[in-house]
């Protein structure tokens, strides 16, 4: 069986000040873009695993930090 | 495509490829041709600066590395060696500032660690367009987060700089790094390939496409259509590699094993293999399948000009080799045994043990012609006018206009963005003293290192314009009590097959040579950038002077910040203030060619005299003279030391200035210092008035000005992106 | 005493706290991240720098070596860790200490010299050292200093005493949650703070006010066990 391909996106939670996707957001207007708003910035992840089971304790333990990151696996 | 037509692709002339021909008794192949086109390129080959370059002084009783190796280095005391070196990285800079000037910063710190020296401090002179320019402001903030990221991330502190915004250099940004390091001389390496069957091994990261430049057209004879993977990328640099490089080469060079080391930067294997085997009098046979790569499909003509950061190429003794590896591997770093040292004299380039290239090294490195220059001199001011001061200004907005003037405003938004600590060795951070301080334990004493030009002085005057700015890094010096141990330079120039640009640069590196002579600075490295010209023509030549100096004991070192209410001001010098090529004339829009003669003997002796006064820790600050002229020194002393002061110019006025050129003018040779009235008057100092208040008060006949301290302050930090 | 400063590949400020430690008046030697065991340390700098070039997220990589886990044993068992500014985010990551440190709120690195308020206030568990409030003139240096942890937590970090140092008023260069500089674990006796008191103990080059903060940790080493 081969490895499996794997995305992980990371981004930061809400709530959490968020300084470069509020810098996107304001300057989009300037570059002729209207009505985009609630940019997060964040981070991708891919991987090819041979044990998919485990992807989750990786994203837990450090591809994201839980305390202020969302994440979420695709399989692709 | 045949090779005849592509070599004009590559750069190279029709009798530029006659000649390779020539010397290989044949065509060159595609490998071959392409390594020919970048050593024989102006930035790798100096086609057109060589010979003027022969002209700069190098000797000196303290020179421990002169030219021509990757740094250059002076004797500090006690078995140590200061390194340093300035490099441009302009070019690249300008398509992406962020990563070009990183890069920079990389390269030269490799080339300080190529000789055995561990960094201990950057320095960065940068130039851009008028920041009225979205450009120029994007190019600016890129370079500096740039220069932060590496230098910030390998722990190396930035402690001093310049930068200058002027409308030539629009189109051409400059972006120069400067570099120092400490070495044990035992410790010293030098570039030489030596030893027939000695093993060539390659440390750091892997080779991929980064900055294949010209060579690119070869590439796209074998590309389809849509190929877009294997477009030349730009160069994107990793400090945390270098970081882990840098102690790897310490440590094998520690411990004795190698025999050589040189960096990889420009052309990279290509130069690093010829450079160390034409120094060595040897050759070299290097397998291209053994390079690690970071993408499996390159070709041996990009493996050879891969422009790839963070590699080093090292010779070492077969026996030695295991150890060699057993270090790289301890700190993480790549390693790879890619070739061989013979005696064959030519440098043979193998796939799989097939030669896919092969020409003498002398021809490959030493053989390039060199061109001599075609200079004129052109007539009048070249450059363009524009005013955005108007001439009925008062004396304070002219003043406000200066200091906000971003060529002369604090670079503070710069600059803390740099690490300025790490090391501990900074004893005079950026702004606080007129050069950097760093102490050296390991001599008991200290160093100072100033980085200076001014573009536009030079395109008024080329020889007068470079003498004052070798004169400037001196006085900055002194300021702090430093003798000046050697010089490091970056000739940054237009085309030099223009005869305009040609003069400018035969005058100038004459300046050099005449102002190292006389104050007795022998020049220990530099870098010449040239093919800076926009479609508006030539970028202001811009010689940028990094000049090193030492001082017995950093504890009596002053600022350049008043210190305390009463104190006396004076000023100090041959200071013959004039308005030619100064700020004021360009915000006026009045530029034209044309530079008093500074007297480079008087200068040197008032140096002499502020550096005694420093060690005798006689005074309380001391500022050399420059952009914006004596008001603007005063007021940055006066911000400095939260303090205002009131002066009367009359006793300058009384050496036959008017009242705008004593307050405004420029010129080498002045020093403004304070302190106790009886010793700056012993020091032969001509008392201006005291320090005190809240303004700024400045008596100068009918120009005469008051301005609150808070007012100028305000103008003086304006500059923020 | 012996202090262990810890070193990872692309650490830059374990030298300088090597320094700091010695001039504190006591013996100093570095730990290399592969290191399993600190025999004969009595406490624990985790130092300033780009451990593992802060990829992924600062500290995220250094947290798993052998010497972290060192690190966590001897914490548990009470002994003084400090973490400055890179070594801080370790701490976080590795669970040490609440909280995390996010990107500056400029979104640029800022070094710069401040003034650090220290809060006095003793921890419950360690009533060995006064109470002694102080401004220390330290430089920070760092582009992820801002301190997040969630307002219950930071209510409950005030309300144990484990905020050890803040940003004097007006001085808080990264947008830090209340101003806080620095904290504490419920215990006591691991620290972590974003500014250099490395780079505040030569009188050459700077102030001598981060002496004060090596003493402190020191103070708790030779403290009497715990019960």
């Amino acid at each position: 069986m081969g490895a499996v391909k794997a995305r992980v996106l990371i981004r930061p939670k809400e709530g959490i000040l968020d300084p470069q996707g509020k810098a996107v957001e304001r300057a989009l207007p300037a570059l002729g873009f209207e009505g985009i708003e609630h940019v997060r910035v964040g981070r991708m992840v891919e991987l090819e695993a041979e044990d998919p089971e485990r992807l989750g304790e990786l994203c837990e333990k450090l591809l994201a930090n839980p305390l202020i990151e969302d994440y979420e696996i695709e399989q692709i | 495509m045949a090779v005849e037509s592509r070599h004009r692709d590559l750069g190279l002339t029709d009798s530029e490829f006659d000649l390779i021909v020539e010397k290989l008794g044949r065509q060159p192949n595609e490998v071959e041709l392409a390594m020919f086109s970048l050593l024989w390129s102006e930035h790798c080959a100096y086609k057109h600066s060589r010979k003027l370059l022969r002209r700069l002084p190098t000797a000196g009783e303290r020179v421990v590395m002169g030219p021509g190796e990757n740094a250059g280095a002076v004797d500090i005391g006690n078995g140590h060696a200061i390194a340093f070196k300035v490099e441009s990285h302009n070019h690249p800079s300008a398509v992406e500032p962020f990563q070009g000037a990183a890069t920079g910063v990389g390269g030269i710190l490799r080339d300080v660690f190529a000789i055995g020296a561990r960094p201990i401090a950057i320095l960065d002179s940068l130039r851009f367009g008028e920041l009225d320019s979205l450009r120029s402001r994007h190019l600016l903030d890129g370079a500096v987060r740039g220069i932060g990221h590496y230098g910030n991330s390998i722990g190396v502190p930035n402690v001093g700089g310049e930068i200058y915004f002027e409308a030539p250099y629009e189109h051409n940004c400059l972006v120069n790094a400067m570099c120092l390091g400490i070495a044990k001389q035992a410790e010293m390496v030098r570039a030489a390939a030596a030893g027939i069957g000695n093993v060539v091994v390659l440390m750091g990261a892997s080779t991929g496409r980064d900055g294949i430049g010209g060579a690119s057209v070869l590439a796209s004879a074998e590309l389809g259509e849509g190929d877009e993977a294997k477009r030349p990328t730009v160069q994107i640099g990793d400090p945390f590699e270098e970081s882990k490089v840098l102690e790897c080469c310490l440590e094998l060079l520690e411990k004795g094993l190698l025999v050589s080391l040189q960096d990889l930067g420009a052309a990279g294997l290509t130069s690093s293999a010829g450079e160390m085997a034409s120094a060595g009098g040897v050759g070299i046979d290097l397998d291209v399948t053994l390079v690690p790569l970071r993408e499996a499909d390159m070709e041996p003509f990009e493996i050879m000009v891969s422009e790839s950061q963070e590699r080093m190429l090292a010779v070492v003794e077969p026996d030695k080799v295991a150890a060699v590896l057993a270090v790289c591997e301890k700190w993480q770093t790549g390693s790879a045994e890619i070739g061989v040292v013979t005696d064959s004299g030519q440098i043979r380039i193998l796939r799989n043990g097939n030669v896919v290239g092969e020409m003498p090294v002398e021809a490959l490195v030493d053989g390039c012609p060199l061109y001599d220059l075609e200079p004129a001199e052109p007539q009048g001011w070249m450059y363009g006018n524009r005013a955005t001061l108007a001439a009925e200004a008062s004396s304070e907005e002219t003043l406000l206009a200066l200091l906000s003037s971003p060529s002369i405003a604090s670079k503070r938004w710069a600059f803390e963005q740099y690490d300025s600590v790490v090391g501990s060795r900074t004893v005079c951070r950026p702004e606080a003293a007129d050069a950097a301080v760093l102490q050296i334990p390991e001599a008991g004493n200290a160093i100072a290192v100033s980085i200076d030009g001014n573009g536009r002085r030079v395109a008024c005057d080329p020889h007068n314009g470079t003498i004052e700015a070798v004169l400037e890094c001196a006085q900055n010096l002194a300021c702090v009590g430093a003798e000046p141990l050697g010089l490091t330079n970056c000739l940054n120039f237009g085309n030099p097959e223009k005869p305009g640009p040609a003069w400018q640069l035969d005058q100038a590196v004459s300046g050099l040579a005449a102002a190292c002579e006389q104050l007795g600075v022998p020049v220990v490295g530099g870098n010449v950038s040239l093919y800076n010209e926009g479609p508006e023509g030539p970028i202001y030549p811009t010689p940028v002077i990094g000049m090193v100096g030492e001082l017995p004991d950093p504890a009596k070192v002053c600022g350049s910040a008043f210190l305390r209410e009463g104190d006396a001001i004076a000023l100090l010098g041959p200071f013959e203030p004039n308005l030619a090529g100064s700020e004021l004339v360009k915000l006026r829009g009045e530029l034209d060619v044309g530079l008093p003669r500074s007297d480079v003997t008087a200068v040197t002796a008032a140096c002499a005299t502020v550096r005694e006064a420093i060690r005798g820790a006689k005074l309380a600050s001391a500022h050399d003279i420059s952009d914006g002229g004596l008001a603007c020194a005063l007021v940055e002393s006066a911000i400095a030391g939260g303090v205002g002061c009131s002066i009367d110019l009359q006793p300058l006025r009384e050496r036959g200035c008017s009242p705008e050129e004593a307050l405004f003018g420029e010129a080498a040779g002045g020093f403004l210092l304070s302190g106790d009235l009886a010793t700056l008057e012993e020091l032969g100092a001509t008392p201006l008035g005291k320090v005190g208040g809240a303004t700024i008060e400045i008596a100068a006949g009918d120009r005469s000005l008051t301005v609150s301290l808070v007012v100028a302050e305000s103008a003086w930090r304006s500059l923020t992106v | 005493m012996m202090w262990g400063v810890l070193q990872f590949p692309g650490s830059c400020d374990e030298l300088d706290a090597l320094q700091a430690c010695q001039r504190s008046g006591a013996e100093a030697r570095l730990v290399w991240h592969e290191e399993r065991y600190l025999d004969g340390i009595d406490a624990i700098v985790v130092p300033g720098g780009f451990s593992y070039g802060d990829y992924l997220r600062a500290g995220a990589i250094a947290r798993f070596s052998p010497a972290m886990e060192a690190v966590g044993e001897f914490a548990a068992s009470g002994g003084p860790v400090l973490g400055i500014c890179n070594g801080f985010q370790v701490l976080c990551e590795a669970g040490l200490l609440p909280g995390a440190l996010l990107l500056n709120e400029s979104m640029r690195f800022t070094c710069r010299q401040l003034d650090l308020e220290v809060d006095g206030t003793q921890s419950r568990d360690i009533g060995h050292f006064e109470s002694r409030r102080a401004t220390l003139s330290i430089p920070a240096k760092h582009g992820e200093g801002r301190y997040y942890a969630p307002d219950e937590v930071l209510d409950a970090l005030e309300a144990n005493g484990q905020v050890a140092y803040r940003y004097a008023p007006g001085q808080n260069p990264n947008g830090s949650a209340r101003d806080i500089a620095g904290v504490r674990n419920e215990a006591g006796n691991v620290v972590g703070l974003m500014p250099h008191p490395e780079h505040a103990v030569d009188p050459l080059t700077g102030s001598t006010d981060g002496l004060r903060v090596f003493e402190d940790i020191a103070a708790i080493a030779s403290a009497p066990a715990n019960a």
